[in-house]
């Protein structure tokens, strides 16, 4: 899937389903169970529709209001690239830290749970 | 077709282009593949293939360990069957808000698990694949991030993968 039709076609994937939404919503829009089950239904049907390598097919949802002129919707809220693990709340940082012991080096993490795969 | 007010789709290269050149910074080398991919046809029915879920976005489940923001090549396993609720977002390059509340719009489990039910697939991976993304060296992505989710894919006996970027 891709919100971003421009870099999907540099990278020429086998197939692409376009949804025309702002970054951060490629798969819908949040509250919106039925939307979203269509979304990816159409863009799973793809799987089978699609003949020609490189294609994207635009899917047929429209956001419901402009949002293309509101410069924070184009290009989200970019923040400093922190090299150690950024966590939603402090929550979960505890809930981690209790089952891995440390969040930095990530040397106990199991292989669900971090980058040692 | 660097289209903001209209309606086709933004041109987010150009985008990305002229931000770096306003910031003085070197323009960034989007990846460019030219040669011809080969489109592999379905193994099976859709309604009978298991589909793997990969996203990059930062998706996490409470207990894991979260992402940094600067090339992080490593991948989360998540539960197909995890609790929504314990599912996190974090990431350095897009409004977090909605995928805060509602994680289905980066990270389209629930849809799935639907598209299973009414049969429009046949099953899905035992774990989705979650990373980071935004990962400036693509040697990196190729060397270390791709075999990592190609083991993953492997291991489960994936049929197909649905790719959500952010």
């Amino acid at each position: 899937m891709t919100s971003a039709w421009s870099i999907t076609a540099a990278v020429n994937t086998p197939r692409a389903a376009f949804l025309d939404f702002p970054l951060g919503h490629t798969s819908g829009r949040p509250g919106r169970p039925d939307e979203q089950r269509e979304i990816i239904r159409d863009a799973l049907r793809l799987f089978e529709s699609a003949g020609q390598s490189g294609t994207i097919v635009p899917l047929d949802f429209d956001w419901g209001s402009p949002w293309k002129d509101d410069p924070t919707k184009l290009v989200g809220n970019a923040s400093a690239r922190l090299d150690t693990p950024q966590y939603q709340s402090d929550a979960d940082r505890r809930a981690a830290i209790e089952r891995h012991g440390t969040t930095a080096a990530c040397a106990a993490c199991d292989p669900e749970d971090g980058p040692r795969e | 077709m660097n289209d903001t007010s209209g309606t086709g789709p933004v041109d987010y290269l150009e985008l990305t282009r002229a931000t770096y050149e306003r910031l003085g910074y070197d323009a960034y080398r989007w990846t460019h593949n030219t040669d011809p991919v080969p489109l592999a046809p379905l193994p099976r029915p859709l309604s009978e293939c298991r589909v793997a879920l990969i996203a990059s976005g930062g998706i996490y489940r409470v207990g894991q360990v979260a992402f940094t923001h600067k090339d992080d090549t490593s991948v989360r396993r998540i539960p197909t069957d995890v609790a929504i609720d314990e599912l996190r977002a974090g990431h350095f390059a897009y409004d977090l808000t909605d995928a805060r509340r509602d994680p289905n719009v980066v990270f389209p489990l629930e849809p799935l698990r639907r598209l299973v039910d009414d049969g429009t697939i046949g099953s899905l991976t035992s774990h989705a694949l979650t990373f980071m993304g935004g990962i400036y060296s693509q040697r990196r992505v190729v060397a270390e991030l791709i075999p990592r989710i190609e083991r993953a894919l492997d291991s489960m006996g994936a049929d197909i993968a649905l790719l959500v970027p952010v």
